[in-house]
Order: C-alpha cells, then sequence, then structure tokens
C-alpha cells in the first residue's frame, strides 16, 4: 500500500513538473526576465533580515528564483572555452559547481547594492521564430549615466536560459575566460577546481557568522 | 608639521614616486603572454601599488565621507562635477558626430547650471536628457585608433596607450584642473576623487569577491568595458566573447541546446 502511494505520488510530482516546464517553455524571455527581477526586488524589498544584510537569505532567494533560468553548463563550458572538451566529465561536473556558486554569491551581492533604483524592461527585439535573443534591461540611477544590464539568452526544451550576463557591456562569461585559461595553464584544470573551490568556501564561512 | 602645504605635498609625491620605481624595478617576472598586455610584469607591479595606496589612503577616505557626509550632500557634490563634465561629453559626442546627443549633454548643462545652482541639483535627468559617458579616449578609439597595449598608471589606474592620450587631452582642458588659486583647485581634485572612489565602494567589493585574480579581472573588464563605450552599447558581435578574435568560443555558443537538454538544468 505504501510502496503504491509512493509511487503515485512521484507520478504526480512528475506530471507536475512536465506542466511547469510546458508552463516555461511558453514565456518570452523579456517576460520572463522582468517577472523574476521584479519577483527577486520584491521579495528582497519585503525582507527584513536581507535588509539588514543576511547575505545567506539572500542566496536562498536567488537560488530558488533566479538559479532555474541560468543554463550553469553552458556559462561554465564558454568560460572554460577550448579546455572543456579536455576536461573529464567528473572535471566538468566540479568546475560548474564551483563557477555556479562564485556566479550566485556575486550575482546576490550585485543585487543587494540595487534597491531603490528605477528598473526599466526593454521590450524584445527579437522575431518569434529566433532561439538566441538578448534581453536589455537598464537601471536609472539620479543622475548618473544609466547602468545596463544585458542577458544572452536561449530556447531550450525546458524554456529561455541564461547563457551570459554583461553589466555596463562587460561579459562575465568573458571575463572569466582569460583567468581560467591563466590558472588552467599553470596548474591544470584540477588547480582551477581547487582554485575555485578556495575562492567560493572563505566566503561561504563568513556568511554563516 | 610646520612646513608649508606645497612642500609637502612635494615630499610626499617625492617619496612615492620613490616606491613606485622600486616596486616596478624588482617586479618584472610575471607575465602569460596576453598580446594585449606586453608590459604585464610593469603593469602587475603598478596595480600592486595601487592597491596599496587605496587601501592605506583612498578607500578609507572614501569609506569615510560616505558614512559621515549626508547622503544628499554627496549627490550635490557628485552632480556638480558631472556638470562641469557635460562641458566636454558635448564636445566629444560632436567630434564623433553624434550631434543629437551633444546637444542634449549642452543642454544639460545649461539648465544644470542655472535652475540646478552650479551644476548640484540634476533638473536636466528629471526632464529626461540622459547623462552620457564620453571622453577623449573614445572618440579616439571612434575614429578608428586601436587599444595600443594595456597600461596601468599610478593612481589613475587602467588604461591603454590610446586612453592614456585621452587622458592627457582630458586633464589638459578639465576645468577642475585648470581652476585657479592653485589651493582652490586641489581641494576641488581631491574632493572630486573621494566622490568617485565612493561611488565605486560597491563595484570594488563585488569585484574582491568575483575574481580569482583581480589583476587580470579588473583589466579585462577595463577593456571590455571601453569597447562597449566606443561604441555606445553595442559593439560588433566577435568582441562578446573573450579577446577580440576569439573565434572559438562564440562558435561553440550554438551546440549547447543538446547539452542542456541532456543534463536538465
Amino acid at each position: 500500500m505504501l510502496k503504491a502511494g509512493r509511487v503515485l505520488l512521484a507520478a504526480g510530482i512528475a506530471s507536475l513538473f512536465v506542466v511547469l516546464q510546458v508552463g516555461a517553455q511558453e514565456t518570452a524571455p523579456d517576460v520572463l526576465v522582468k517577472g523574476v527581477t521584479l519577483e527577486v526586488l520584491d521579495l528582497i524589498g519585503k525582507d527584513k533580515d536581507i535588509q539588514s544584510g543576511d547575505q545567506r537569505k539572500l542566496i536562498e532567494v536567488v537560488e530558488a528564483k533566479v538559479l532555474p533560468h541560468f543554463n550553469f553548463t553552458a556559462m561554465t563550458r564558454l568560460a572554460v572555452a577550448t579546455n572543456w572538451e579536455k576536461s573529464t566529465a567528473d572535471q566538468k561536473k566540479q568546475l560548474t559547481d564551483e563557477f555556479r556558486t562564485l556566479l550566485v554569491r556575486t550575482y546576490s551581492s550585485a543585487l543587494s547594492v540595487y534597491r531603490d533604483q528605477k528598473f526599466d524592461f526593454r521590450p524584445l527585439r527579437a522575431k518569434p521564430t529566433d532561439t538566441d535573443v538578448t534581453v536589455h534591461v537598464r537601471i536609472s540611477q539620479g543622475g548618473r549615466e544609466p547602468v545596463t544590464l544585458e542577458y544572452d539568452m536561449e530556447k531550450t526544451a525546458a524554456g529561455w536560459k541564461v547563457y551570459d550576463v554583461r553589466v555596463v557591456g562587460v561579459s562575465l562569461v568573458a571575463n572569466y575566460r582569460t583567468e581560467f585559461a591563466n590558472e588552467i595553464r599553470s596548474s591544470g584544470i584540477d588547480g582551477l577546481i581547487k582554485g575555485l573551490a578556495a575562492k567560493n568556501r572563505p566566503a561561504q564561512r563568513a556568511e554563516r557568522k | 608639521m610646520t612646513q608649508t602645504p606645497t612642500h609637502s605635498f612635494k615630499r610626499l609625491t617625492g617619496s612615492a614616486l620613490v616606491a613606485v620605481i622600486l616596486i616596478v624595478t624588482s617586479g618584472c617576472a610575471t607575465t602569460s603572454g596576453d598580446s594585449r598586455d606586453p608590459f604585464e610584469g610593469f603593469n602587475r607591479s603598478m596595480y600592486g601599488f595601487n592597491q596599496a595606496v587605496d587601501e592605506a589612503v583612498v578607500r578609507p577616505v572614501a569609506q569615510a565621507y560616505k558614512s559621515a557626509v549626508p547622503d544628499i550632500v554627496q549627490t550635490g557634490v557628485r552632480n556638480f562635477f558631472s556638470n562641469l563634465g557635460d562641458i566636454f561629453i558635448s564636445v566629444n559626442n560632436l567630434l564623433q558626430g553624434k550631434v543629437i546627443e551633444a546637444a542634449n549633454d549642452g543642454l544639460r548643462f545649461a539648465i544644470n547650471t542655472t535652475i540646478g545652482g552650479f551644476g548640484v541639483l540634476d533638473w536636466a535627468s528629471e526632464m529626461g536628457l540622459e547623462k552620457h559617458n564620453e571622453d577623449f579616449g573614445q572618440t579616439f578609439g571612434r575614429w578608428g585608433v586601436g587599444d595600443g597595449p594595456y597600461f596601468v598608471w599610478p593612481i589613475l589606474g587602467s588604461s591603454t596607450a590610446r586612453d592614456s592620450v585621452g587622458t592627457v587631452v582630458n586633464i589638459y582642458v578639465d576645468p577642475v584642473s585648470n581652476h585657479r588659486p592653485i589651493a582652490a583647485r586641489q581641494v576641488m581634485v581631491l574632493t572630486r576623487a573621494v566622490s568617485r572612489r565612493a561611488d565605486l565602494l560597491d563595484a570594488s567589493r563585488i569585484l574582491e569577491e568575483a575574481a580569482l585574480d583581480k589583476y587580470v579581472f579588473e583589466r579585462d573588464a577595463y577593456l571590455q568595458r571601453r569597447r562597449n563605450l566606443i561604441y555606445d552599447g553595442s559593439p560588433p558581435k566577435d568582441s562578446r566573447f573573450g579577446p577580440p578574435g576569439d573565434p572559438v568560443a562564440s562558435a561553440s555558443v550554438r551546440s549547447d541546446g543538446e547539452k542542456l537538454n541532456a543534463e536538465g538544468r
């Protein structure tokens, strides 16, 4: 009885997942970026702990709301560039996990800077058949020149996924590419994994304080 | 302590110069052979020097300014210098043939200098006249001058051969640097520097968290940023990944869909 119940439950969850996936597929990329951004800003704005600097809680919000829309495997592969094909499956997984942790943390701290600014979501200039688009967001900040955010997104079976973010024209993926190449040249792919892990760990300790 | 301010300033710059020479001559070893950065050994030393100065003096002063000075005063100071900057932003837009943008900047200056009380209030932005970012380095870039080698200057930081020439022209025409008497000019130059550094405190904290090698991260970000500015936000596609002319990475974007589906993320 118990076993059958579990199977049923699993099937229920699986079908729900399929429904959600189909739903995600139909959301246009610019609508998706706007929805997620506004939702996250709203959550941050309402949360007293995050307002007073709880970095761990902020990261939880980013992981729950933002992370599902990023393709970290693609981002890691683009940043590791030619060395990706030389990596084993295990190394690829470790690289992706460590890079994801680093990006989520960086993204979270960048988010915590923006609070009262006005977000301007630009209409998407793309054909409905396009599968690779850039979504533009501008953050106005008084008399200073606006900060631009550009999300490079690709259409996949699981909906639109971000594979690069450009902040004031600086691509995160491109910026990490030279760093990764240097690290791999001097200490190999495992050296890069170790370097990323070392970068991630002290920060995690600091967050728990 | 009995010295005149000018005298102690000279002494300070003198010892700073000695420190720079010592650091630079001691560390010309590290280089990873990046063609954009032939002076990497020198640049890294200079970067280290700048970081030390920043940590010891500039950042603490900027932090104190940010926490002690009321926000409204900080905004006023930022706007005041930003307004003076609009003059040559307008000139540079004109030199690049962007007449409408140049008129926008000229109008910004006219409005903010008059009803904005010498630029302290930025009414022009409220009216929808957007602030631009232009300088002589960008103008030269627009005219077709390439980056040239990356170069790190003492105190001023990241630059390229082209942008260094641009910076010399920027300083030469800068209304603040040309302000007299000298004492008033020093106060203005320092205030502007502190105000600018204070605006970058968040960014430098994020850089600290994000970078494995801060020197490389900052250099690449600078080069990407300048390219983006020269093309006013829409550079040709090949620059989107890595150093210009890196075909491997841009070509590999396409095959991505399969990987994603297979791993179900």
